[in-house]
């Protein structure tokens, strides 16, 4: 159970979280969606450990989280980035295994398992940059799965791909989570993604000092498909129900930026 | 620095991707080799005929300058690897001293220059006593060395080491700092240790400064290298076969060794380039 009380970050002396309280169950898969810059990056790098919580505290299990927690694993927007370019693709998947002491003959048969996974079986030796960017995208997922992580964060990790490729992830993405059973945090400010990926979407108000203004759980049928649970009428309902969420300014002080912006 | 930020051709798969147009690219690299070389020959000739036309005494035809280099260093026995006694004598202790000078700067430099480039304080700090210690020109240092060590290898060494380290010191720590910030979290998150850390992201992120500097440290080491061998109590080396020639107003000699050093400037840039293009690879985008 990943647990946040009353939560808050600040940016110099401007609140970029605040008061933010919130549980995720084992084996959720949670969608958080707002507007640019309503702090969602910062919620994910808090709960990663990457930057200390100002005020309030992440727990996971009852364990306050002080730095990188066990069993953790992230997926960033900005894949041509986050991966190295000087390694191979299979080297690349293989980096999390190194904290696990694994011999480099069985690191390297575990990144082919999980590259053959994310259909990628083919492109282990190449490098990053030789792949597009769906492909180096699903490098990153091989390379936040290949250690069976327990919390897998995600910021709005299919962001820059067209249509098509994200499509293909969101059902990879789905089809890992039923087999693993992992807990997902995934950070989007698309609400149909939400929606359809998520067991529970949460929106977070514009910013500053961004707070939880909708929780809502997610009533579709576990197994969804692209083009028939977009077209179910629960799907839609909640689709619009989150979408009036977000573009209505939840500050009626009238300090929020533009709907969507 | 200026072709490493170049991103390969093959880092963008499939864009205009016809086999054609990477057969029109080769022809006409090829067609620039052919006229580089064509613009060196006829500088050569123009050259020659000119110094056979004036008859100075002062400038010989470049014919005669190599066949001369050829006859002092290149003639020597096979087993001797055609090196003259000469050569042995003055040219491998030159190189000797440039290697491990410039081998020690470019050790010290990239160590030091990855602890400057990771710490932002450090590299505030000693960024100005770096930009001076670069801003004084290298030979001006061999005085000091002179009076520290004496004349001799120690003092040449001293001279090459203490000019070549900085380039590489602070490119490699220009090259460190700006390491993407996003790959320190993705170590942070994957938790690799202080020594993955340094071969798996700050060295591969640092490479393409590294051989910027590494490159500018070569020269410097082949410039101080002479430098230090021309001053008086230098008993062999390159530098001390010019000063000689030039006391025994032997000219040929003189534009030999000018010949050698430019020659030997040149294959140890190619090695180096070489070395890095190995290194370092094609289509690196994304690194920066």
């Amino acid at each position: 159970m990943l647990e946040l009380r009353k939560l808050s970050q600040w940016y110099g002396d401007h609140a970029v979280l605040s008061d933010l309280t919130l549980k995720v169950p084992d084996g959720e898969l949670l969608c958080v969606v707002g507007p640019s810059g309503c702090g969602k990056s910062t919620l994910l790098r808090t709960i990663a450990g990457l930057l200390p919580a100002a005020e309030g505290e992440v727990t996971i299990d009852g364990t306050p989280v002080t730095g990188v927690p066990d069993g953790l694993a992230v997926v960033f927007q900005d894949y041509g980035r986050s991966l190295f370019p000087w390694l191979s693709v299979r080297e690349n998947v293989a980096l999390p295994l190194r904290r696990r002491g694994l011999p480099r003959a069985e690191r390297r048969a575990e990144a082919e398992r999980i590259l053959d996974r994310v259909g990628l079986s083919g492109a282990a030796r190449r490098h990053p940059w030789q792949l597009s960017g769906g492909m180096q995208q699903r490098v990153a997922i091989a390379r936040a799965l290949v250690c069976r992580p327990s919390l897998l964060l995600m910021d709005e990790p299919f962001g820059s791909l067209d249509a098509q490729t994200r499509e293909d992830l969101e059902d990879l993405l789905l089809q890992v989570h039923r087999n693993d059973d992992t807990t997902i945090v995934f950070v989007t400010h698309d609400i149909d993604e939400s929606v359809y990926l998520g067991d529970r979407v949460i929106a977070l108000s514009p910013g500053p000092g961004s707070r939880v203004v909708l929780d809502l759980p997610v009533r579709l049928p576990g197994e969804r498909d692209q083009i028939g649970t977009r077209g179910l009428p629960e799907f839609v309902e909640l689709r619009a129900e989150v979408g009036r969420t977000v573009r209505t300014p939840a500050d009626p002080s009238g300090l929020s930026g533009p709907p969507g912006a | 620095m200026s072709r490493v930020a170049v991103p390969g051709v093959s880092g963008v798969p499939d864009v205009s991707g016809a086999a054609g147009g990477r057969r029109a690219a080769a022809s006409a690299a090829a067609r620039g080799a052919l006229l580089r070389w064509a613009v060196l020959a006829v500088a050569v000739l123009v050259w020659e005929a000119a110094a056979r036309a004036h008859g100075s005494v002062y400038f010989p035809p470049p014919g005669r300058i190599v066949r001369h280099a050829y006859d002092l260093w290149f003639s020597g026995p096979v087993a001797h690897a055609f090196l003259t006694a000469d050569a042995v004598d003055n040219i491998l202790p030159s190189l000797g001293r440039m290697a491990a000078g410039f081998a020690l700067a470019a050790v010290a430099g990239i160590a030091l220059g990855v602890a400057v480039g990771r710490s932002r304080r450090a590299y505030a700090l000693c960024n100005p006593v770096l930009q001076f210690a670069r801003a004084v020109p290298p030979p001006a240092l061999v005085p000091v060395f002179v009076v520290i060590f004496d004349f001799g290898t120690p003092m040449q060494l001293a001279s090459i080491v203490f000019s070549a380290v900085w380039p590489v010191l602070i490119n490699t720590a220009e090259g460190t700092r700006n390491t993407e910030p996003l790959r320190l979290d993705v170590a942070a998150v994957l938790r690799l240790n202080a020594a993955e850390r340094l071969w798996l992201l700050f060295l591969p992120s640092a490479l393409p400064r590294i051989f910027a500097g590494l490159r500018l440290s070569l020269s410097l080491s082949l410039i101080l290298m002479v430098f230090s061998e021309l001053l008086p109590g230098t008993a062999d080396g390159i530098g001390y076969t010019l000063t000689d020639a030039q006391s025994r107003s032997d000219l040929l000699t003189v534009w030999a060794v000018l010949l050698l050093l430019g020659a030997l400037g040149y294959l140890l840039n190619t090695g180096l380039l070489t070395v890095e293009r190995r290194l370092i690879g094609r289509g690196r985008e994304g690194t920066r």
